[in-house]
């Protein structure tokens, strides 16, 4: 088990310092000169090259790289002498556009994509799985016919498109919901939820739709297995041979797809969080990103990186205790 | 006294697109106490279906015809229930791949114990182990009580299939069905597969219906044979007297089929299919 996981966690590293290398290196190469940017209307050559200066952009690419590197692990100084500011690690550095720290702002964002993530995600378990494991039990049947369709509309339609349609008929014509502001869970816990119900829902349907359909492929496979047969030639009760034999290898992919389709959300639902005005990591991500606000492009990539990195980790630690034939494998 | 087994005009069918199938057409025989028969037939003859129907686990699409009755119940008769409560308890079945007949989820001490306690009320888990260990034992698995906890795919093929064995004998089945159990391995390990369930017969009495494409493989256990062809029984008759006299064309073929040792090298000869216009349906 030590050894699996210093193989993973291995890895891990190794995977993280690709993505950021390949993110600083494409920022690096083509984004506009953030000089000429920060410095704004009112600028002088002498202004630029003094920014240039502070931030480091005047030096080569590999001593810019391994400066942000060292900032992840021991924090970095921006300027010098009096203009001098300390960035404790891990230094995610400065937002161009705001000079607030990127790691600030993902510390004001984060609970609102994780939230999002959180109830997503319990309603597209509860409605992709249940919805899949009664489709497969009574296959063939107007149930089975329904749900697939619907996870069909459900993966086809894009969630932009549900969103609107959504915000339009249920805010809009119909009144049930109050228009979505941004609200403090502390200050009107009501109005807090009530904000999140559609993205929820939204979010929810298109990976229910998904779990639904690769759910009920599995179970259906896995009831066509020479063990299920096995099981029912023992003379096992019908209950009993769902429960131990069907549907543990039934839904060890779904343990798989949902560790990643988790950890991904919490590094932020670009659109669906942009569509509801949601104030999260995604709708940072879009608004640094048509703002070319290099460093929080920087910060948002590496984070949404890291958190699906370590969601396979704890993923592959789950299958461990899943799956013997992985447990025995890795010791071997 | 009524035979074990007793299986009269047995006829499977699934619809296909082109309108009803038999896959079984009319089948017959009985089988008495502690007594072995081997089904023999190409793929497709339908030998595996009939094994299926007697043990009540025909896939859903397929319907059965005829009487299956086991101590002079009629199984066909019964509601699936009861027919669960036989199957596993009275006759048990070990299938071809013992791979992927074994759950690789669980040990294979839990698999033989879910067999023996499913068919056992107020059985601990203790008893259980111990009747699995026992069973581990009896198909000769050396240290059983250690092995007892490993995982299928631990086990080599022949020990797998002993596993497949061991389960099928902890509740002491009055009947064993044998489909093809020794397809799935190599040769030297046929052979002890065949020396255990012989065993197996010698020492527990429980009657054997062997089922094989080889002939080689149900001459050596089957005291009475049934050659299948197309889902009919082409020729039925004590296993001496079948490889000694065979009457129908296709058992001779059939028997002919069976590569010799003194056979040139790249000779093969393959069953005639104008046998198709003398027996069974082509």
């Amino acid at each position: 088990m030590v050894r699996f996981l210093a193989t993973r966690l291995a890895g891990m590293v190794g995977v993280l310092f690709l993505v950021v290398l390949f993110t600083y290196a494409i920022f690096f190469a083509l984004s506009p000169d953030p000089a000429v940017q920060i410095c704004g209307k009112n600028c002088t050559p002498e202004l630029i090259d003094q920014i240039r200066t502070n931030l480091g952009l005047d030096r080569p690419f590999y001593e810019q790289f391994l400066g942000f590197l060292s900032g992840l692990f021991v924090g970095s100084t921006y300027g010098t002498g009096a203009n001098a500011i300390d960035c404790a690690a891990p230094c995610l550095g400065y937002s161009f556009q705001t000079g607030q720290p990127v790691l600030e702002m993902f510390e004001q964002r984060f609970g609102v994509s994780a939230t999002l993530a959180v109830g997503a995600a319990v309603l597209w378990l509860l409605m992709g799985v249940t919805g899949g494991l009664v489709a497969a039990i009574k296959r063939g049947t107007w149930f089975d016919r329904a749900a697939t369709g619907a996870a069909l509309g459900g993966v086809s339609i894009p969630n932009y498109v549900l969103a609107l349609v959504l915000q339009y008929v249920l805010v809009v014509k119909l009144g049930w919901l109050p228009f979505p502001q941004a609200v403090p869970f502390g200050d009107d816990p009501g109005q807090w939820f009530l904000n999140f119900v559609m993205p929820w829902l939204v979010l929810a349907f298109t990976y229910a739709s998904m779990y639904q359909r690769l759910t009920r492929a599995n179970v259906v496979d896995t009831l066509d297995e020479n063990f299920v047969r096995t099981a029912r030639a023992k003379g096992l009760a019908p209950g009993l041979v769902w429960r131990r034999h069907a549907l543990r290898p039934a839904l060890t992919p779904v343990v798989t797809l949902f560790g990643m389709d988790f950890a991904g959300l919490l590094g932020g639902a670009i659109i669906i969080e942009t569509v509801f005005g949601l104030n999260g990591v995604g709708k940072m991500a879009a608004d640094s990103i048509t703002k070319n606000d290099q460093p929080v492009i920087m910060g948002v990539t590496l984070v949404a990186a890291f958190l699906v990195i370590v969601g396979n980790v704890i993923v592959d630690i789950v299958y461990t205790t899943i799956d013997p034939r992985v447990r025995i494998g890795a010791r071997a | 006294m009524s035979a074990l087994l007793e299986v009269e005009d047995l006829t499977v069918t699934f619809s296909t697109k082109n309108g009803p199938l038999d896959v079984v057409d009319g089948l017959s025989f009985t089988l008495e106490q502690g007594a072995s028969l081997g089904i023999v037939g190409e793929s497709g003859s339908g030998k595996s279906m009939t094994s299926l129907a007697v043990m009540g686990l025909l896939p859903p699409t397929a319907s059965l015809r005829g009487r299956v009755a086991l101590d002079g119940t009629d199984l066909t008769a019964l509601p699936e229930s009861k027919v669960r409560r036989l199957r596993g308890d009275r006759m048990a079945m070990i299938f071809q791949d013992p791979l992927s007949s074994l759950n690789p989820y669980y040990t294979v001490g839990m698999q033989i114990e879910e067999a023996y306690r499913a068919h056992r009320t107020g059985v601990t888990r203790r008893q259980a182990r111990k009747v699995a260990i026992e069973a581990m034992e009896r198909v000769h698995i050396a240290d059983a009580a250690r092995r007892v906890d490993h995982y299928p795919h631990q086990f080599s093929g022949g020990m797998r299939q002993r596993v497949m064995i061991a389960m099928a004998l902890s509740t002491e089945p009055d009947l064993l069905i044998a489909d093809e159990p020794t397809t799935a391995l190599d040769v030297t390990v046929q052979a002890q597969i065949l020396d255990l369930l012989q065993e197996v017969r010698r020492e527990t009495g429980t009657a054997l219906i062997l089922i094989s494409h080889d002939l080689a493989v149900v001459s050596e256990i089957a005291e009475d044979v049934v050659v299948m062809r197309h889902g009919v029984s082409v020729e039925q008759a004590p296993a001496e007297r079948l490889f000694s006299d065979p009457r129908h064309p296709y058992t001779r073929a059939l028997l002919d089929a069976v590569p010799r040792i003194d056979d040139e090298i790249g000779e093969l000869r393959l069953v005639d299919r104008s046998i198709d216009a003398v027996g069974g349906k082509p």
